[in-house]
């Protein structure tokens, strides 16, 4: 599979049906108070629009760096910017949010960090693409494109207007 | 003890990340910077109900105290545990006639407890930095103060409360006042100051305190300290290191609070939204008067707050610097052998 012939979904479509989804999967689940928690940096991107899309009071950033299980490999990321949460998140139904699903480990350190601050009631979780290789029993609840990806591609989501996505092929370098 | 290298280098992987934290002296701005902003993130997850992060989980910290200072083992101390590592305290009584075997001998026997870090407080010069050379690649050495050289540590939490309270270092006029000849903490604060470019740095006390070598680092020497505080932004007192006058420096303690002690009254000649800080314990009524150390411009107690975070933050990047050149070199090795193998096949 070359770069090539991967046709790559538009980012503001995806972003739009995710919208309405979310939208939908919040009354189907007669979720209360819903608090939009996006990871840094695409997954902001996206929380920002869908809280815009939903007319929602607050959002919730997090950045996992201090959460990640690869410290030992890959020491800490430069970027660490650390989280911006609500006071309380106790009792609030969390949907969670990031760009590309792939093995799962981002958002098991997520979820480690929120409980960190509190006990949600439920999260749920959205992604713009899932591209496969999971390492962990993580699924999410809203999806807005799924693809497949050689080992050797990743997925880049650039934004935050417009949101557009491209990929970076490691095995040309 | 011999010094074998530069301490600027010793503390940097061949990538220019952090791996000991010795010295403030010869850091980038970017990386300066960069320990400032970390230390920022900290003091969020600090205000959070549950303080921890799980960054170093696994981690065993050695706190090796030879010299004595309650506030810095502590918050070192719990810097660690919020970062979940797992920390040891050791107070071992300085011995000034046997310090290089027994220093080595001290370490070597830590060491074979499986240590990742060892925070160093010793009453000698370049201790810390003799240590970084000698100890086992992948153990962080991070300096706790060393003699009359460096406290690289307060240094970046007293620029971390300019920053908070300031705005900026950039452009701002900063006073040290006090007992500088003693003061590894003034040394290490001009090398950063002057890095995050202080607009002007002075240093303000008697002569005998006041080595004239502070102008080859870049600070302007005032003797009177009217004339120091006017037009600063922010006022450093330093701590009247009684323990360490081992000859007569001074007439006496009143006399000192007299010319150069901080009373509301002198406080007035500095800018109107000046700070004051002191690296602490303070002696109140020495170096300050307890109605500047408890006043509104006071951010005495912030220091201590942001000490912690700044600790986290150069533990997390040193324990960094060292995974990240720990994996460098097993990834060539693994090369290597690679190479070897293909080289055998052909």
């Amino acid at each position: 599979m070359t770069t090539e012939n991967i046709v790559l979904p538009d980012a503001e479509i995806l972003c739009q049906q995710l919208c309405n989804d979310l939208k939908q999967l919040i009354s189907d689940k007669n979720l209360q108070r819903p608090l939009l928690i996006g990871i840094r940096t695409g997954g902001v991107w996206l929380a920002q629009r869908l809280q815009q899309a939903l007319e929602l009071p607050e959002l919730g950033i997090l950045d996992v760096s201090f959460y990640r299980d690869d410290f030992d490999e890959r020491g800490l990321s430069a970027q660490a910017k650390g989280s911006e949460l609500p006071d309380s998140i106790e009792d609030r139904s969390i949907i969670l949010i990031d760009d590309v699903l792939m093995s799962g480990r981002t958002i098991r350190a997520a979820m480690n960090e929120i409980f960190d601050y509190g006990r949600p009631t439920s999260i749920h979780l959205v992604s713009l693409l899932d591209i496969g290789q999971r390492q962990l029993p993580i699924q999410a609840d809203l999806v807005g494109a799924k693809l497949e990806l050689d080992a050797t591609q990743k997925v880049k989501l650039s934004g935050p207007s417009p949101l557009h996505l491209s990929i970076d092929d490691l095995s040309i370098d | 003890m011999t010094r074998h290298s530069d301490p600027t280098q010793v503390q940097l992987t061949a990538d220019g990340r952090l791996k000991h934290f010795l010295t403030t002296e010869g850091l980038s701005k970017e990386l300066l910077t960069e320990i400032l902003d970390l230390a920022d993130s900290f003091i969020s997850t600090q205000e959070r109900a549950v303080k921890k992060v799980p960054l170093l989980r696994g981690k065993t910290v050695v706190n090796l105290f030879f010299e004595n200072s309650t506030r810095t083992r502590s918050t070192f101390e719990l810097a660690a545990k919020r970062l979940s590592a797992d920390i040891l305290n050791l107070d071992i009584a300085s011995s000034a006639t046997s310090k290089g075997e027994t220093l080595m001998d001290t370490l070597w026997n830590l060491e074979a407890m499986y240590s990742d870090m060892f925070v160093v407080r010793h009453a000698d010069s370049g201790a810390a930095h003799f240590i970084a050379e000698q100890v086992t690649p992948g153990v962080a050495i991070i300096n706790a103060g060393d003699g009359r050289h460096a406290h690289p540590t307060q240094a970046m939490l007293d620029m971390l409360t300019i920053r908070r309270h300031k705005g900026s270092i950039e452009g701002k006029t900063v006073v040290i006042v006090g007992d500088i000849l003693h003061s590894r903490v003034a040394r290490s604060q001009i090398h950063a100051l002057k890095t995050l470019g202080a607009k002007e740095i002075r240093v303000i006390g008697p002569a005998t305190l006041v080595p004239k070598e502070m102008a080859d680092l870049g600070a302007n020497i005032y003797y009177d300290m009217e004339q120091g505080l006017a037009g600063a932004d922010v006022v450093i007192m330093l701590r009247l290191q009684k323990e360490r006058m081992s000859d007569a420096l001074l007439p006496s303690e009143g006399e000192y609070f007299k010319l150069y002690g901080l009373t509301e009254e002198k406080l007035k000649l500095a800018n109107k939204d000046a700070i004051v800080m002191h690296p602490g314990p303070i002696n109140r009524g020495v170096e300050i008067d307890s109605a500047v150390a408890d006043g509104e411009q006071s951010v005495i107690l912030n220091q201590v707050s942001y000490g912690i975070a700044v600790r986290m933050a150069v533990m997390a990047m040193a324990m960094s610097g060292q995974a990240s050149e720990q994996a460098t070199q097993k990834n060539e090795e693994n090369l290597s052998a690679e190479a070897q193998a293909t080289g055998d096949d052909a």
